[in-house]
């Protein structure tokens, strides 16, 4: 099928900015968003460091163009206010112009408020405007509240495969047009941090209490972090004449099938998914500049997919940085935020640092890139994404020809 | 986009599982909450491996695993399933492990357990299955969304054999939450009395039901899947009847043409309306059939419309116990389920006989 995906808008809120100046600002101050905790009372403050939006909700709501009357979870707000920015940035005026639909992702919906208001939905003796929350616990909700933002009918869904979400978000969204059902879809992410997910991480050992390090020798895990990306994509048709940031060229998805959590040792399910990208995009492993890696920074996902690079790029492996280190594993949003990277890559010809590198990897071929690079001919990037239950997603994101 | 259904496996409320017979009898619930009855889990995991796991997980891998028997593949192309509440059992029990110990002493099982896509996965690692695989998560759309990409897949040529499935778990917690923002009935509303009932709410259901889609026709299909549409937050009566007319009309059929209608009337009298109009206005001359008295009222329900369209198709015979007034249809041809979560997530599917 030669039908184009092309990107004509970008969004995206993260612990490094509200926008994407702001985030740009970030890379090129090295302006890492890890932190300590503020907007969560958690006993973990102090302890586990995390890369946080700096905003409150109160903030995000008036940020999302909302009067403090509007109540919704932070999910939702972090959700919208990316959304927003990316219609804007694809000059959509009219969002009833073309067939246009919401795909987004996230991996614990509106946990964040749940968590804190479980006890009293079960006390009936207690009431208030919050029981509103008990809906938008679904992760679902998110995505009805961003789509009633922007105003989109024609077709959402919302997917949760774990860190894997938003990759497969873009990917079913592309998969759509291809087929001729939506002419252009808003595709990505959203997930807010919570004391579930801290504290379920946690319990798996895999929290780094100093800044995560992906693909060093001496890694001990990931920071949580929190945001939300979205990219616009539209068919050839609907992008006629309009300003075209990139191509969507490639996507595939598999599964590991090797345990609930851990990724294989040899990363299979993830060299399967570069594969299915680089059959449906044409390109061959040597046409990619630069990978914008899972790599968050744990013992055995850096492993799994060092491995699984290595092999499918013969130990050639291009340009590789993890961005994690500045934005925090955003879980459900992660694909979002990271295609948003893999577009200004190839916008601004940059490819940014994997901060908090030492040490290789003894097992692997290749060190992350290590400075902010400019002036780089970045014309493909791949970009993976790999999560619980085995779900492993690559995007490849081209120049324009 | 068309497929075959080659084989369906199902856990609800009512005896589907494990039988031969199409809905022999109806069990009727008194409490406004109706719960599947579970098979013994013993033929389809290992009793360690179960013990560990919420409810829903294994419903969701017996009843896949019933859907491979059925259809006779072993090995699907792909695995899409839609849950808009995930694991809720886990989810709780992690959730409340937290509260009550403040952040301290947790073990990681429900945390693990409790991502929504534990069931698309424990499918993939106990099949060993490599391929696409996904889970989607849009309260009354999660379902839906699972067949459409099935339907996708195949019209892509990426499978031929593809499961696709809904599952919801209700829990004691859950039920109390939700009532408290009226999603069910106040007083205690016997099933069969259901459809009479003139006021809010409805009653709370569950159920795990999956399907083989298939590409190529084969001598087990129950009916052939042929369109499925999304009627986002429709704004009025017009535009649901407008939407079904092209929905139809794609196909080249029109209301006259489709013999059996399944609503998901669920006895909620803010939101039948909408398809007790339909019933007697457009689709006036066709046989009127409903479901939520079975299986109770969930964000996956339409799975269970499914499979009791899937079922008319093939055996040609529709129990009496969803009939509302008369089969008008000696034979049946055409079935439109018409299906809707909490008056937003109102869908379409389209099946006909093979």
């Amino acid at each position: 099928m030669d039908k184009k995906v092309y990107v004509t808008g970008i969004g995206i809120i993260s612990a490094i900015g509200d926008n994407v100046a702001e985030t740009l600002a970030s890379f090129n101050s090295l302006e890492s968003g890890v932190g300590q905790l503020e907007h969560i009372a958690s006993r973990h403050r102090g302890e586990i460091p995390v890369a946080e939006v700096k905003a409150s909700n109160e903030k995000l709501t008036s940020m999302a163009g909302f009067s403090s009357d509007y109540k919704n979870t932070r999910t939702a707000l972090l959700g919208i206010i990316a959304a927003k920015e990316a219609v804007k940035s694809a000059g959509i005026t009219n969002i009833r112009e073309f067939r246009t639909g919401l795909i987004s992702a996230t991996s614990v919906g509106g946990m964040g408020m749940t968590e804190n208001l479980w006890m009293d939905y079960l006390d009936t003796t207690k009431s208030g405007d919050w029981l509103r929350y008990i809906e938008s616990h679904e992760c679902g909700d998110s995505t009805e509240a961003i789509a009633d933002s922007i105003g989109v009918k024609d077709f959402l869904s919302t997917i949760s495969t774990a860190c894997s979400s938003s990759a497969n978000s873009i990917m079913l969204g592309a998969r759509m047009i291809k087929q001729g059902l939506l002419d252009r879809v808003i595709v990505g992410g959203t997930d807010s941090l919570s004391k579930f997910t801290i504290n379920g991480f946690n319990t798996l050992m895999i929290l780094d209490r100093e800044h995560c390090k992906p693909f060093d020798g001496q890694r001990k895990g990931l920071n949580l972090g929190e945001g939300a990306g979205f990219i616009v994509i539209e068919s050839e048709a609907a992008a006629k004449g309009k300003e075209i940031l990139c191509e969507l060229t490639g996507y595939g998805n598999a599964n590991d099938a090797y345990h609930q959590t851990a990724s294989s040792p040899d990363g299979a399910g993830a060299y399967l998914a570069m594969e299915k990208a680089f059959s449906v995009s044409g390109l061959k492993p040597a046409d990619i500049s630069y990978i914008n890696a899972h790599g968050t920074g744990t013992e055995i996902n850096d492993l799994s997919e060092g491995t699984a690079l290595d092999r499918m790029f013969d130990k050639k492996v291009p340009m590789i940085s993890s961005t994690k280190p500045f934005t925090g594993h955003t879980l459900g949003a992660c694909g979002g935020i990271e295609a948003v990277f893999s577009i200004l890559a190839i916008q601004h010809n940059m490819v940014y640092p994997s901060l908090n590198h030492v040490h290789p990897m003894p097992e692997l071929s290749f060190t992350p890139v290590k400075e902010l690079k400019k002036n780089q001919q970045i014309d493909h990037v791949l970009s993976n994404s790999f999560g619980f239950g085995g779900n492993t997603s690559a995007l490849i994101f081209s120049r324009k020809k | 986009m068309e497929a075959y259904i080659r084989g369906v496996g199902i856990i609800s409320p009512q005896k589907t599982f494990d039988t031969e017979e199409f809905l022999p009898e109806v069990v009727e619930y008194s409490n406004n909450s109706l719960r599947c009855i579970e098979p013994s889990y013993k033929d389809f995991l290992n009793p360690t491996l179960a013990r560990r796991m919420g409810r829903v997980i294994k419903m969701g891998i017996a009843a896949s695993s019933a859907c491979f028997k059925d259809s006779g593949i072993a090995m699907p192309d792909a695995i899409m399933t839609g849950t808009a509440l995930g694991c809720l059992e886990d989810t709780e029990k992690f959730l409340l492990a937290i509260i009550e110990n403040d952040e301290q002493f947790l073990t990681p099982t429900s945390f693990v357990q409790s991502t929504h896509n534990t069931v698309s996965a424990q499918i993939a690692l106990q099949l060993k299955c490599m391929n696409y695989n996904f889970t989607y998560v849009h309260k009354g759309y999660s379902f839906e969304s699972s067949v459409l990409d099935g339907l996708m897949t195949i019209a892509e040529g990426n499978g031929k054999n593809i499961l696709v499935g809904g599952h919801d778990e209700m829990t004691d917690k859950y039920y109390r939450v939700c009532d408290r923002v009226n999603y069910w009935k106040k007083e205690m509303t016997p099933t069969l009395q259901l459809i009479n009932s003139k006021t809010d709410g409805s009653v709370a259901g569950e159920g795990a039901a999956f399907f083989m889609l298939s590409a190529e026709a084969s001598d087990k299909d129950y009916a052939k899947l042929r369109s499925l549409k999304f009627i986002y937050k429709p704004e009025s009566q017009q535009e649901i009847e407008g939407r079904i007319g092209e929905m139809l009309a794609e196909k080249g059929l029109t209301a006259n043409d489709i013999d059996l209608v399944i609503y998901g009337i669920n006895g909620d009298a803010r939101y039948d309306g909408i398809y007790n109009q339909l019933k007697d206005s457009y689709f006036k001359n066709s046989t009127a059939a409903y479901f939520k008295h079975l299986c109770g009222e969930y964000q996956t329900s339409g799975s269970f419309a499914m499979w009791l369209a899937a079922r008319i198709l093939k055996s040609q015979s529709i129990p009496p116990s969803v009939l509302i007034g008369e089969n008008k249809h000696a034979s049946i041809k055409n079935v439109l389920i018409y299906n809707c979560f909490m008056g937003t997530d109102h869908a379409a599917f389209l099946l006909s006989q093979c």
